[in-house]
C-alpha cells in the first residue's frame, strides 16, 4: 500500500501540476488492442491526490451523477488507506474501475473542480481508476449477507444498470436472476467498448463480484422470445422485474446504397471485434472485414471506438464524418484526443447522402454534402443545414454507421401495460425507476436513450433501493405517472 | 446445458443433432431458428428448428457441412455440449387453414419445411410437398415428409433419385395444371428460393420464403442480416426469417451472403489442416 504523505500546505498543493496519464505511444497503439491509458503509478497517484483541496463544499460531488464522495476517497488515498478509499468510492459507485475509465469526467466532476478555475482540475477520474484497480487486484471478501428475504427479482440485461441493480438487490437479501440475451455478460461493456479502452478482465471482475453475492446469470435468454415479461411475473414467480436492456437497436440513415457489402452498423462492427474477438481471427472464428479507406459516420463514443478499431485492424485511412462541427462532438474528450493522435481524420460539417457500390455489391464510394450550422434545434445544438452545390464524392471501401441507438423492441413482446415514449424508451420515474407496469422497474439507456455507464449504474442503484422498499412492503407499488413524457 | 443427446448422419455431409435445451424447446415453433456456438472461440450461427420435443426438452437441428463451423459441428458426439444455444428466434410461420398449400424444401431446406408442413396439415390444410436436392446424397427425410404430406414429389437435379428435375419444374406444372394452390412455402439455398419466387410470381400465389442471411447476434442489435423487402430494409432475425418471396431483393441477399469468402476459405483450410495433423 502507498506510503501516506503528510498533508501538503494548501498553497503548495496548488503548485503541483496535474499529473499526466501514462499512455501507450500513438504509433504503436494504433496497431494493437492493448489498453491505451496505462494508469497512474503510486507516486503519480499520491502527487495527484495531494492536489485536492478537500473543499468544505465540494462542487465535484454535485457534478457526479451519483454523488460519489470524491474528497473522501481522495483523502483516504492520500493517507495511504486504500481499503478506506475503496469503501468511500464504492459507497455510491458499484463500478469504479469502469467509470474511472469511461466517465466523461470533463463534463461531470472535473469541470466544476475548484482547481480548474486557475489551474487544471484534479484528475478525479484517473484517481478513481487507480483506487478501483487496486481493489480489483486486492479483492476484499464478499460482504456479510443479510438473511434471505424470500423474494425473487428478475433483472433483464447484464450491462451496467442490470449488474448494479442485481448486486445491490442481492446485498439487500433478495434472490436475483439476471437474464442476458448474449452468451457473455456485460452488455455494452463487453460488446461495445473495445479492449483498448476497457480491458475485459475488469468487466469479468465486476461480474464475478456480482456472482459472489449469489446472483445467478442466465445467459442466452432473450426476454421477448425465450421468456416474456408477463411470464416472468405471472408464471415464473418473480416478485419484481428490473429492465436494463439498454439501447441496442442500431440506426441507419436510409440513404440509397446503405445495404451494399462493407456498410455496417457500429453495433455489428464492434460486436464482431469486441465480443466475438474478430481481431483474433482465425484463432477465434468470427471474421470481420476492414477496408483500406474507412468512413465512420457519427462522432459519439461509439464512432470513436469504431474508427480506432478499424485503424487497429489495418485500415490505411479512417475518417470520422460528422454533420456538425468540432465543438459539438459528443464523444468523451480523451477519446477524441486519442483518435486524433492515432491519425483518424475528422471531416466536420459533412453528411453522407448516397453510397455507391460496384457490380458485385461492394461499397466503393460515398457522396457527401457540406453542412453549415443554423439555429439551435430542440436539443439545444445548432441545426446542421446542407449547403446546396457542395456535394463531393469520397472514395471509401467501408462505411460504419455510428448514428446512435434506440431500445431494442423485442423485450416488449407480451409486456402489456409498459408505457413507452415515441422514441421507444420506457417511461420511468427518475427517482425510483418505476414504470407504468406493476412490479416493473427500468433504468439506463432503455429509459434515457443512449447515455453513459455511470448514469445507468446510478439508475440501477436507485431502482434497487425502491424495489427493496416495495418487496419489504414499505411502499405501495404506484406505477409511474403517465406524464407528458409518454405523450411525446 | 445444451448437451447433444443424439446424432445422425442423414447423408454424407448432412447431419442431425438432438440437443437438450428445455427452455427453448418449450417455446419453439415451426419457422423459427436458434443461434448456436460450439465453443468459446466459435462463431454464432443461425440454424432453423427442424423439430422440437417440449416434454423431453430438446430441439433438433439439421445442417450441411459447408464451412469450418458446420464441419466442426459434424464431429460433435452425444455427450458433447454447445457452448451456447439461443432461441427461439424470429417470427414463427403463420399457420392457419389456407386450403391447399405447397411446401417446397430444397437441400438442407427440407429440415425447416418439415415442421411447417406438419403444422399446416394439423391445421386442416391439404399439403402438397416437393423435396429436392442436387443429388441423392443430399436428400433426406423422405419418409418423414410423406407422413405430413397428402402428396409428395421427390426430385434430384441429376436424376440420381426420384424425378430428374429442379424443384421449380414440378412447382410450375402444379400451378399450370389449374390445381388451386392457396399458399406456398419454399425454403432452401437463396438461389433456389429466388427461382421458386420467380416461378410462382406469374401465378399470383402468395409465396413465403425463409431467408438465410449472415447473422451475428440474431436478436436485432446489429443489422448484419438486413435485406430489402418491398423496398424497405428489414432485419431477417426479428422481422423474418419468413418474408413475401415476391418482394425480396434476391440479388442483394445473394451479394450479402458473399461478404467473407476469403475468411471462410482460410477457416476451412485451417480446419482441414488441423484434422489432418490430428491436433
Amino acid at each position: 500500500m502507498p506510503e501516506p504523505t503528510r498533508a501538503v500546505p494548501q498553497q503548495d498543493r496548488m503548485k503541483i501540476p496535474r499529473q499526466a496519464m501514462p499512455t501507450q505511444e500513438a504509433e504503436a497503439r494504433a496497431h494493437n488492442f492493448n489498453e491505451v491509458a496505462l494508469g497512474y503509478e503510486e507516486l503519480l497517484a499520491m502527487l495527484e491526490a495531494n492536489r485536492c483541496l478537500q473543499c468544505k463544499r465540494p462542487k465535484c460531488v454535485e457534478g457526479c451523477p451519483v454523488g460519489v464522495d470524491i474528497p473522501a476517497f481522495i483523502e483516504r488515498l492520500r493517507e495511504g488507506d486504500l481499503p478506506g478509499s475503496v469503501r468511500s468510492l464504492k459507497g455510491e459507485n458499484n463500478l469504479p474501475a469502469i467509470c474511472g475509465r469511461v466517465c466523461p469526467q470533463e463534463t461531470q466532476c472535473e469541470i466544476v473542480c475548484v482547481m480548474g478555475k486557475k489551474y487544471e482540475p484534479v484528475a478525479i477520474g484517473r484517481l478513481e481508476r487507480y483506487v478501483a484497480d487496486w481493489d480489483v487486484a486486492h479483492p476484499s471478501p464478499p460482504p456479510e449477507m443479510p438473511p434471505p428475504s424470500g423474494k425473487k427479482v428478475a433483472v433483464i440485461g447484464s450491462g451496467p444498470a442490470g449488474l448494479t441493480c442485481a448486486g445491490d438487490l442481492a446485498r439487500y437479501g433478495h434472490t436475483v436472476t439476471i437474464f442476458e440475451s448474449l452468451h457473455a455478460p456485460g452488455g455494452v461493456l463487453i460488446y461495445g467498448i473495445p479492449e483498448f479502452r476497457l480491458p475485459k478482465h475488469i468487466v469479468h471482475a465486476e461480474v464475478s463480484y456480482v456472482r459472489s453475492l449469489g446472483v445467478e446469470i442466465e445467459m442466452n435468454a432473450v426476454i421477448g422470445k425465450t421468456h416474456t415479461l408477463n411470464e416472468l411475473l405471472q408464471q415464473e414467480g418473480y416478485d419484481a422485474v428490473f429492465l436494463g436492456t439498454g439501447a441496442g437497436l442500431p440506426m441507419f440513415m436510409h440513404i440509397p446504397g446503405e445495404n451494399y457489402n462493407g456498410v455496417l452498423s457500429a453495433n455489428e462492427f464492434l460486436t464482431r471485434v469486441n465480443l466475438m474477438k474478430a481481431y483474433l481471427f482465425p484463432e477465434w472464428d468470427t471474421p470481420v472485414k476492414v477496408g483500406r479507406r474507412v468512413a465512420v459516420v457519427g462522432a459519439g463514443n461509439v464512432a470513436m471506438d469504431a474508427s480506432r478499431c478499424a485503424l487497429r485492424l489495418g485500415a490505411e485511412e479512417v475518417h470520422i464524418v460528422y454533420r456538425r462541427s468540432a465543438s459539438e462532438v459528443p464523444a468523451r474528450a480523451e477519446e477524441v484526443h486519442h483518435a486524433e493522435e492515432e491519425g483518424i481524420v475528422f471531416d466536420f460539417l459533412t453528411n453522407p447522402i448516397e453510397i455507391y457500390g460496384d457490380d458485385k455489391g461492394w461499397v466503393r464510394g460515398m457522396r457527401c454534402i457540406r453542412m453549415s450550422l443554423g439555429e439551435p434545434d430542440a436539443s439545444g445544438r445548432r441545426r446542421p443545414l446542407p449547403m446546396p452545390g457542395s456535394e463531393f464524392d469520397m472514395n471509401v471501401d467501408m462505411v460504419v454507421m455510428a448514428l446512435g441507438t434506440q431500445p431494442n423492441p423485442l423485450v416488449f413482446t407480451d409486456s402489456g401495460g409498459l408505457e413507452r415514449t415515441r422514441h421507444g424508451t420506457v417511461v420511468a420515474d427518475e427517482q425510483t425507476g418505476r414504470t407504468t407496469k406493476d412490479s416493473v422497474w427500468a433504468g439506463g439507456d432503455i429509459v434515457t436513450g443512449a447515455a453513459t455507464v455511470i448514469s445507468a449504474m446510478g439508475a440501477g442503484k436507485r431502482a434497487a433501493a425502491d424495489i427493496d422498499r416495495f418487496l419489504r412492503g414499505e411502499t405501495v407499488p404506484q406505477p409511474a405517472a403517465q406524464t407528458a413524457a409518454a405523450a411525446g | 446445458m445444451y448437451e447433444i443427446l443424439h446424432r445422425q448422419d442423414l447423408a454424407p455431409v448432412s447431419k442431425l443433432l438432438v440437443v437438450r435445451a428445455p427452455v427453448v424447446a418449450r417455446k419453439a415453433r415451426a419457422g423459427q431458428f436458434v443461434i448456436v456456438r460450439i465453443d468459446e472461440g466459435g462463431e454464432r450461427v443461425p440454424l432453423t428448428v427442424a423439430d422440437y420435443d417440449r416434454e423431453q426438452g430438446t430441439v433438433t437441428l439439421v445442417f450441411q457441412e459447408v464451412g469450418k463451423t458446420t464441419m466442426q459441428m459434424g464431429t460433435l458426439q452425444p455427450g458433447n455440449h454447445f457452448a451456447s444455444l439461443t432461441g427461439p428466434l424470429g417470427l414463427p410461420s403463420e399457420i392457419k387453414a389456407y386450403g391447399t398449400v405447397l411446401c417446397v424444401g430444397g437441400g438442407v431446406g427440407i429440415a425447416p419445411i418439415y415442421p411447417i408442413a406438419r403444422d399446416l396439415r394439423a391445421a386442416g390444410n391439404t399439403v402438397i410437398s416437393i423435396i429436392g436436392a442436387r443429388n441423392k446424397d443430399l436428400l433426406f427425410w423422405e419418409d418423414k415428409m410423406r407422413t405430413v404430406s397428402d402428396e409428395l414429389i421427390v426430385c434430384t437435379d441429376d436424376g440420381s433419385y426420384g424425378r430428374k428435375a429442379l424443384v421449380t419444374i414440378p412447382i410450375k406444372e402444379l400451378l399450370e395444371s389449374g390445381r388451386h394452390i392457396d399458399h406456398i412455402w419454399a425454403i432452401g439455398p437463396a438461389i433456389m428460393m429466388k427461382f421458386c419466387a420467380l416461378t410462382t410470381q406469374p401465378f399470383g400465389v402468395p409465396t413465403v420464403v425463409s431467408l438465410n442471411s449472415i447473422m451475428v447476434d440474431g436478436t436485432g442489435m446489429c443489422g448484419a442480416c438486413r435485406v430489402e423487402v418491398g423496398g424497405q430494409t428489414r432485419f431477417v432475425c426479428v422481422d423474418g426469417p419468413e418474408f413475401d418471396a415476391h418482394k425480396v431483393d434476391w440479388d442483394q441477399l445473394l451479394a450479402r451472403q458473399r461478404i467473407y469468402p476469403e475468411q471462410e476459405k482460410q477457416a476451412v483450410e485451417r480446419w482441414m489442416h488441423k484434422c489432418a495433423c490430428g491436433r
